[in-house]
């Protein structure tokens, strides 16, 4: 077995064995953290191609107001049923948008994603008859294979509910990643002209990669729906994506458990932080991230490279010191 | 009958204000190529410092008129202190990095300075009529209209025509020209780029913070106000196309009169319909209507 899988494996266990050990708070936060790494994660896999998303709020509310209406309009409780319809719709709306935003790159994609995201804010905000305006839509106890999970096993039926589709999210973008498109979009980053004259299509490259982030994006909006049990339009707004953002960068986009990683530090950092910064939030959240960007780029990941480096190097059969 | 004078009259009104930020945004990326996000905190800056300055002159008891000195001087510390201290500091190290990281450095100023303006102001919005009310109002075709609209549309126009010309005829102006086609050989040719931007990025704060001050005294200014600015100021950018004075102008006219007509007929898509608006020109035109059209890199 690969050292690669074996660890996979371990974090996939000690996720599973996690509630046995932790209180039901931190079981809350946990929740909250592996549904929201899932947008991280989608905002992580464009950033492999250069591109930037100031706006997977939209596909994070997309996901979430798809659950909330279909369950208000036709009673459907099935919460596997209601994700699937969510990532298809989120889905859906990505190649949708995909069709002008996957045409650009830097700047122009940047920005007609938070753009769009507005819109799809002041949609959500002012046709309160159809979304509940400020007050949003509240999204009643699911069934999951048709059992309904008792009231107080709920936050652990929530947890387990939200792992068992987090993880294969994650394998999914790793699968992805090393996939002939998971290169080409890495090699968009580093010239988009040689993509080109390899013969294949960088729009086409960019529109797929585009619609899975979207239906990854909606993935996460569901699972946060789920486990917070009301869903508002600041869903779409510019500093729900600017926070994904910020926690792509923080934990490192370069890597699969970066986004997991980053989330995780983020939710908790927040649950304290808000209580004592109710003003300087967004500021703090700002001088990090440029902190990050110009020393540390590729995030809290880099402790971990820089440790495994050492450890390599203490081994006997590594090269001796200089 | 009158809403379509209502329609035009606050489609120029919208369109002299987002004409004015927008032209920074453009000014900034022609000659730096940066796209600046926290374009719009630079405008809610202008909008904060100019009104704030009003309400404390007013509350000296000078004369009345005076207020509007205070309005532009609130606007011009705003750009004239933030635009030097940003360009020197943050974007100047990052000249030569990827895009992406430019945009994310211009995006945490956009967060730092949303917060940074609530720790200054505090979150309640500030309504500073005093401008507005003091010149009175004027019928015009049977819409009653406040002289101080008019006034600042005047001032939007003159302020473009000012830019305009400044740009073309004065030697700084062309060495900005000079920068924006090729700023390697322009510095061959011994111009030194570094002024040169930090004098356009100084120049685009203060237009931004014109318009913000300008415009101060007909809103509510609370947070907020930025991210609605760089969004609209965005989209007519994209329509004139970046980098273009004239596309702004244009542009700002298209997506002002869109505004004020989807305000008055559909006010819940207005911002939706501005968007439309956008994407139709991108379908036909990418590079926006004034746009130059990029050899295709393959």
């Amino acid at each position: 077995m690969k050292p690669r899988t074996a660890l996979s494996l371990v974090a996939a266990a000690a996720f599973g064995l996690a509630p046995l050990a932790l209180p039901g708070w931190v079981m809350f936060l946990l929740t909250l953290a592996l549904a929201k790494s899932v947008v991280v994660l989608a905002i992580a896999l464009l950033l492999r191609g250069g591109l930037v998303s100031f706006g997977h709020g939209m596909f994070f509310a997309a996901g979430a107001y798809t659950v909330g209406l279909v369950m208000k309009w036709f009673g459907l409780q099935e919460a596997l049923i209601l994700t699937a319809l969510g990532v298809l719709v989120s889905a859906g709306v990505a190649a949708l948008l995909g069709l002008i935003i996957a045409r650009y790159r830097g700047i122009f994609f940047a920005m007609l994603n938070m753009a769009i995201s507005m819109v799809v804010y002041a949609l959500l905000l002012k046709l309160y008859w159809v979304t509940g305006g400020t007050d949003g839509i509240g999204i009643r106890t699911p069934t999951i294979l048709g059992m309904t999970p008792d009231r107080q096993n709920l936050r652990l039926v929530m947890y387990y509910f939200t792992l068992v589709l987090t993880l294969p999210a994650f394998y999914a973008v790793d699968r992805f990643w090393n996939s002939p498109l998971g290169f080409m979009l890495r090699a968009v980053r580093d010239n988009e002209v040689r993509v080109e004259y390899m013969g294949s299509s960088v729009a086409r490259v960019i529109y797929a990669s585009y619609i899975v982030s979207g239906a990854l994006g909606g993935l996460s909006g569901i699972l946060t729906g789920f486990s917070v049990g009301h869903i508002v339009p600041e869903l779409a707004y510019w500093t729900t994506s600017g926070e994904f953002v910020f926690v792509a960068v923080l934990g490192g986009a370069a890597s699969i458990p970066g986004p997991l990683v980053g989330s995780i530090a983020f939710e908790f950092l927040k649950s304290y932080a808000s209580k004592y910064a109710a003003y300087t939030w967004q500021m703090t959240l700002g001088i990090a991230m440029l902190l990050i960007i110009l020393f540390m780029p590729t995030g809290l990941w880099t402790i971990y490279d820089l440790l495994t480096r050492q450890v390599r190097s203490w081994r006997p059969s590594s090269k001796p010191a200089r | 009958m009158t809403v379509p004078i209502v329609i035009l009259l606050d489609g120029v009104l919208y369109a002299a204000v987002l004409f004015l930020v927008s032209a920074g945004l453009t000014l900034v990326y022609g000659v730096m190529r940066i796209l600046n996000i926290a374009h719009g905190s630079l405008y809610a800056l202008g909008a904060y410092a100019g009104t704030f300055l009003v309400v404390v002159y007013l509350r000296t008891g000078g004369p009345a008129p005076f207020m509007y000195l205070a309005l532009l001087v609130g606007a011009l510390l705003a750009g004239a202190i933030s635009g030097p201290l940003v360009e020197r500091l943050l974007l100047r190290p990052i000249y030569a990095r990827e895009e992406v990281v430019q945009l994310l450095v211009t995006y945490s100023l956009f967060l730092i300075l949303e917060d940074v303006m609530k720790l200054i102001w505090g979150v309640n919005p500030y309504y500073v009529a005093g401008p507005y009310a003091f010149l009175g109002t004027v019928s015009i075709a049977g819409v009653r209209y406040a002289w101080y609209q008019l006034l600042l549309i005047l001032v939007a126009l003159g302020t473009g025509i000012l830019v305009s010309l400044a740009i073309r005829g004065t030697r700084l102006g062309r060495m900005m020209i000079a920068v924006t086609a090729d700023r390697e050989i322009s510095a061959a040719m011994g111009i030194n780029v570094g002024r040169v931007c930090t004098l356009a990025f100084t120049a685009g704060a203060v237009l931004a913070a014109l318009g913000g001050a300008l415009v101060g005294p007909l809103i509510a200014v609370a947070p907020g106000i930025s991210v609605e600015a760089i969004v609209l100021a965005f989209a007519v950018v994209v329509i004139g196309g970046l980098g273009s004075l004239e596309g702004a102008a244009l542009g700002a006219l298209i997506v002002g009169i869109a505004r004020a007509a989807a305000v008055q007929l559909f006010p819940e898509v207005e911002l939706a319909t501005v968007y439309l608006i956008m994407v139709a020109v991108l379908l036909f035109r990418p590079r926006g209507l004034f746009g130059e059209w990029e050899v295709r890199r393959i």
